[in-house]
């Protein structure tokens, strides 16, 4: 096998020599190079197969714009990893590899034989091919698409690699480390801007630093040495960081970024001292100076894919940073200057070259110095076909006619095992318009520039069109020096020396004798689409950029289009007759090189994926066996299991026991709001249905708050703990959004309401004891009080003390029981419900959960808000008209309790259902409806709460029905995917409609 | 992710804050005396405007005070920041 590694270069350590393997072969490469350059060295330029055709595809270009060579790394393993580009994988002791996009295998794949059925696979094929029959889908469609798209596969094993997250604040930030980022940083920093410079390769430099050519000139000095030493003084600087391997994956509003930086990535298993794999950087920079660089353009031709059709700058950069060729008869094929640069570096290394070029003739300095050499080229040419199926092995040239809409002449085949291929360069704005700033078309070189800035950034460099090296130097010097405020900077009288391109000519579609129908002229090499399927859907009559990019799926790739979308617009452009600068250009979204989903949630998976809060008698939960329940982000005790008992039979004896003698809840999570102020009770008057003002001190209330658009928002009981002082309660699940809800009334719709809120739910643990023993608990607790009825009765409150420590006990029921409510401060919780539960002992006093709390209020009808509402509710709909005050001129809400909808009589309203059957439980969800026979079936409601109560021996539900109220009585179905379940409407309430459990 | 001038603790990350809406929309001293469709004009009304907006935030992770900010919702630039009840310094 011959060696492609040609030259010694300062970058490849070619005594550091590394083995790998691709496709389960082993190979060897050195230090520095990438997985790309190495497999180059070792002749191998088929990596992978295409998207739709599974046409062979080697490596076209040498960094994130790679639209062919995407790797598995290490295959076959749990923890593999698809989709990685293998021009920037660094290569390590040990990698391994595979090409993706193939099936079998790359060199014999059967999906290649979409190649020769390709006629009928046109833009929007598979839009319009698997559209029909709508039951092939599942079973022969999409296996069929899948398998052999093949887009890698995704590990099995959960990620054992960390992930980190940091802020950090600079002054400025440079973006892109080529020699304009190199300039920008260096005046930054010395100007004592604190300022870090980001470069998503190992080495700083750009393509300046393997520039290596008599024909650029810095201060008289090769500009790569140049370069070189201005790297070697940046180092020095103190008020700058350098950060290599290291992308900008997103830039956003005021100058905050994001910005992936690889640790491990890049070095072998036994090397990897950091068990952090990447971090993402939060950035927030006063300036941003964008130097992002240029992406070369490719030429579309027939069969422009091939391996060993490759970017002429990238063949440049395997030779002068790698050390490799990528072929033996090399031609290139550009319409612009810069592929000169290839040529003359492979012409110097002794290897075969010549140029095709679509301009007539041109005379640049660099030009001139090529044709002195005796370098053959080939003006007013193009190619019109290329040959060779694993390899590009010849190509055919013919003539442009004058204006280049046509080929004249004789064919000429010649031999060529690598086509370096230019068509111009097209800015990185990326960066820019992600930052929300616009863009402008450049006629002369069709390049869209940034324009207007909305925050402080500036783009300098290629990126901002500047493509001769003297034009790049001089403006980045004016044009930071501006953004920075600065008078002068050391690269005033920088002296360059350097060819000057002196003619264009862009052609898009380059033309061809062959019917446009019948070639592969390939624009989106991810994707598949060629400038046929452009055309075809132009003719179909798709104008607007954003729809034929979705229709021919042009640029939708993972590489968000870097290579084909100046073309895509190209062409469509001149198929319809239009200038390119006003069709605009697709919306670059970020991230702009893919993002791991480790390095996107950092830390925050596992228990750190949200914040967990628990009550202080959490640890007694768990002690006693219970199952939790997550209440929004409160673990709470769901049920106590006892030996084998399932959930059912939990809940039934923990049901049956709060009714029967005791029971005992963590009421902990209730939301908790302490109101002060001379105000509090006209305050409380207008965020609550009901009347408060004569609410004596010393007595609980429920209350009913609604949206301002008469919908129950939340519930809870609010006590009078003094004149001006009142503790509310809400819902676990509402207590954040309440309390905001009532700051904003305050603060912004009645400021004159002397009214003070603070949240007091983590101060106060709360114990709920109810059941018809539960005075009598009490009493053994709180000797010293009156519990008797008159003294104490349903909602009223009382303070005491208990071993010394402040308590405040509510007479207050959720349950339909008998019951009272201890709050103690939060650190006496525990010992609080130790002693409950130990004064209980007598009356078998039983802890429960959520669930049998559910069942109890259920049983007694009382709503759960966001269970048994769902914002669409009033209180007429919850046949809660006994909460709504007529007396009061006004409350949040009230006057939306007369709108033409909410006074409709036929609303969903809340009913009890009681099932035929009174084992059947009803399915919490599930539909009601009236006839079945009347097609399409009219959908009544649904239940929202269901249980088997075993204090009434039945099944009993909650549920919104159409016209409910007056239903009552009434026989309704409730359908199971199996069954039809009769049902009774019913009252909501099942259970003491007298009240006499709670008085007792 | 934009960075907001609290009026009460000075520059904050956006991720301090809620939004609020449409700012200037008073809540009707006498809302009985609407007709639906005015009392619909305040519920649910609100401009949505491309360009210059004012709008509502709160320092919620923060002093969670009230205030109004004027953006231009194209491009997130705020142009001014004033606390509750005070007039727009700029229209
Ligand atoms: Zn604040």
């Amino acid at each position: 096998m011959p060696n492609y590694r040609v030259k010694k270069t300062d970058y490849v350590d070619q005594t550091n020599r590394i083995s790998f393997k691709f496709d389960g072969k082993t190979y060897f490469g050195f230090k520095g190079d990438t997985l790309a350059s190495a497999l180059l060295s070792n002749g191998i330029h088929l990596v992978g197969r295409s998207f739709k055709y599974h046409r062979p595809r080697g490596i076209m270009t040498c960094g994130s714009e790679e639209p062919n060579a995407i790797c598995q790394i290490n295959p076959g393993t749990d923890l593999t990893e698809p989709n990685v580009r293998a021009t920037e994988i660094e290569l390590y002791e040990g990698l391994e590899a595979s090409s993706q996009n193939c099936w079998p295998n790359v060199n014999f794949d059967i999906g290649g034989i979409n190649n020769f059925i390709s006629p009928f696979i046109p833009a929007g094929f598979y839009y319009k091919t698997f559209m029909w029959p709508k039951s092939f889908w599942k079973n022969i469609y999409e296996p069929l698409i899948r398998k052999s798209a093949g887009l890698g596969r995704s590990p099995s094993l959960p990620d054992p690699d960390l992930y980190d997250h940091k802020h950090i604040h600079c002054d400025v930030l440079v973006i892109g480390g080529g020699i304009s980022g190199i300039i920008a940083a260096k005046i930054a920093a010395k100007s004592g801007s604190n300022t870090i410079l980001i470069d998503d390769k190992n080495t700083l430099g750009g393509s300046t630093i393997f520039q290596n050519n008599e024909n650029f000139k810095i201060n008289d000095e090769i500009s790569k040495d140049w370069l070189f030493k201005e790297i070697e003084e940046l180092k020095k600087l103190k008020n700058l960081t350098i950060k290599t391997r290291t992308s900008v994956a997103a830039y956003h509003s005021y100058n905050y970024l994001l910005a992936k930086e690889n640790l491990t990535d890049h070095l072998s298993k036994n090397n990897k001292t950091s068990n952090i794999r990447q971090r993402l950087w939060k950035i927030r920079s006063n300036k941003v100076i964008i130097a992002s660089g240029a992406i070369e353009r490719p030429l579309v031709f027939n069969n422009n894919d091939r391996p060993g059709i490759i970017l002429a700058s990238s063949v440049n950069k395997y030779l002068n940073f790698y050390g490799v060729i990528c072929g033996e008869n090399n031609f290139v094929f550009t319409n612009n200057d810069s592929a000169y640069e290839t040529a003359l570096s492979l012409f110097e290394k002794g290897i075969q070259i010549k140029i095709i070029d679509i301009r007539k003739k041109t005379n640049s300095k660099i030009v001139k110095r090529v044709e002195k050499l005796g370098i053959d080229i080939y003006w007013n040419s193009t190619v019109t076909n290329t040959f060779g199926y694993r390899k590009l092995n010849s190509i055919e040239i013919m003539n442009l006619s004058e204006d280049g809409s046509n080929v004249i002449g004789k064919k000429t085949k010649v031999k060529c095992d690598c086509l370096a291929v230019s068509g111009g360069w097209t800015p990185m704005v990326h960066m820019h318009t992600q930052s929300g700033g616009k863009l402008n078309f450049r006629e002369s070189d069709q390049v869209f520039l940034p324009k207007e800035l909305v925050f402080e950034h500036i783009s300098v460099g290629s990126c901002n069109g500047d493509f001769e090296l003297d034009d790049i130097i001089k403006n980045t010097n004016v044009k930071v020096k501006s953004l920075l405020n600065l008078k002068e900077t050391e690269f005033e009288k920088t002296y360059v020396n350097c060819t000057k391109e002196l003619d264009k000519r862009n052609i898009w579609l380059l033309p061809n004798k062959i019917a446009l129908g019948k070639t592969k002229s390939f624009i989106d090499f991810q994707n598949d689409s060629t400038a046929k399927d452009i055309k075809l859907a132009l003719r179909e009559g798709f104008r607007s950029i954003e729809h034929v990019k979705r229709y021919t799926t042009t640029g939708m790739a993972t590489d968000q289009g870097k290579l084909s979308n100046m073309h895509a617009l190209g062409i469509i452009a001149e198929t319809a007759g239009v200038k390119m600068g006003t069709l605009g250009t697709t919306t670059f979204r970020p991230p702009f090189t893919p993002l791991t989903f480790g390095a996107i949630v950092g830390r925050n998976v596992g228990q750190f994926f949200d914040i967990t809060r628990r009550t202080s008698i959490h640890e007694w939960h768990i002690k006693n066996n219970a199952k939790f329940e997550n209440v929004g982000q409160w673990k709470r005790p769901w049920y106590y299991p006892k030996e084998n008992e399932n959930m059912h039979q939990a809940v039934q004896r923990e049901s049956k026991a709060a009714r029967d003698s005791a029971g005992i809840l963590d009421a902990s999570t209730l939301g908790k709001i302490d109101i002060q102020g001379s105000d509090a009770s006209e305050f409380l008057n207008r965020v609550y249905t009901n009347a408060w003002s004569k609410l004596a001190i010393g007595k609980c209330r429920y209350g009913l708050m609604l949206n301002e658009d008469g919908m129950v928002y939340d519930d809870g009981v609010t006590t009078r703990l003094g004149e001006n002082h009142f503790l509310m309660t809400t819902t676990t699940g509402g207590a954040a959004n309440v309390l905001s809800k009532l700051e904003d009334y305050l603060q912004t719709e009645w400021p004159e309401l002397d009214v003070f809120l603070t949240s007091v739910t983590d101060q106060y643990s709360t114990a709920s004891i109810c059941g018809p023993n539960s005075k009598e608990i009490l009493m053994k607790l709180f000797p010293s009080v009156n519990f008797n009825d008159d003294d104490f009765p349903h909602m009223s409150f009382k303070n005491s003390i208990i071993n010394n420590i402040n308590c405040r006990i509510m007479r207050i029921s959720f349950t339909g029981e008998l019951s009272y409510e201890i709050n103690i401060e939060a650190k006496y919780g525990k010992s609080l419900w130790e002693k409950c539960i130990d004064a209980g002992k007598d009356f078998n006093i039983t802890p429960y959960g959520t669930e049998t709390m559910h069942l109890l209020r259920a049983e007694k009808g009382f709503i759960i808000v966001g269970q048994d509402t769902d914002g669409t509710m009033t209180p007429i709909d919850l046949q809660m008209d006994w909460i709504v005050s007529k007396k009061k001129y006004d409350f949040i809400g009230k006057r939306s309790l007369y709108r033409s909808d909410t006074i409709r009589e036929d609303r969903k309203q809340l009913v009890g259902l009681l099932t035929e059957d009174p084992k059947e439980i009803l399915e919490e969800g599930a539909q009601i409806v009236s006839d079945i026979s009347k097609k399409p079936v009219e959908m009544l409601g649904h239940v929202t709460s269901s249980y088997f109560s075993p204090n009434l021996n039945k099944s009993i539900a909650l549920a919104v029905v159409r016209n409910g109220k007056k239903m009552k009585g009434q026989k309704l179905i409730v359908p199971m995917e199996n069954k039809n379940i009769n049902v009774i409407v019913s009252d909501s309430i099942f259970l003491d409609k007298e009240n006499k459990r709670l008085n007792a | 992710m934009f960075i907001i001038n609290c009026p009460y603790c000075g520059e904050r990350d956006q991720s301090e804050f809620t939004a609020g809406g449409e700012a200037h929309i008073e809540r009707p001293k006498q809302p009985t005396e609407l007709s639906d469709d005015e009392w619909a004009e305040f519920l649910f009304m609100r401009k949505n405007i491309k360009g210059v907006q004012f709008e509502r935030w709160n320092h919620a992770h923060g002093c969670r005070k009230w205030f109004n900010v004027v953006r231009d919702t194209t491009n997130d630039k705020i142009h001014a920041v004033y606390k509750m009840g005070e007039k727009p310094p700029i229209d």
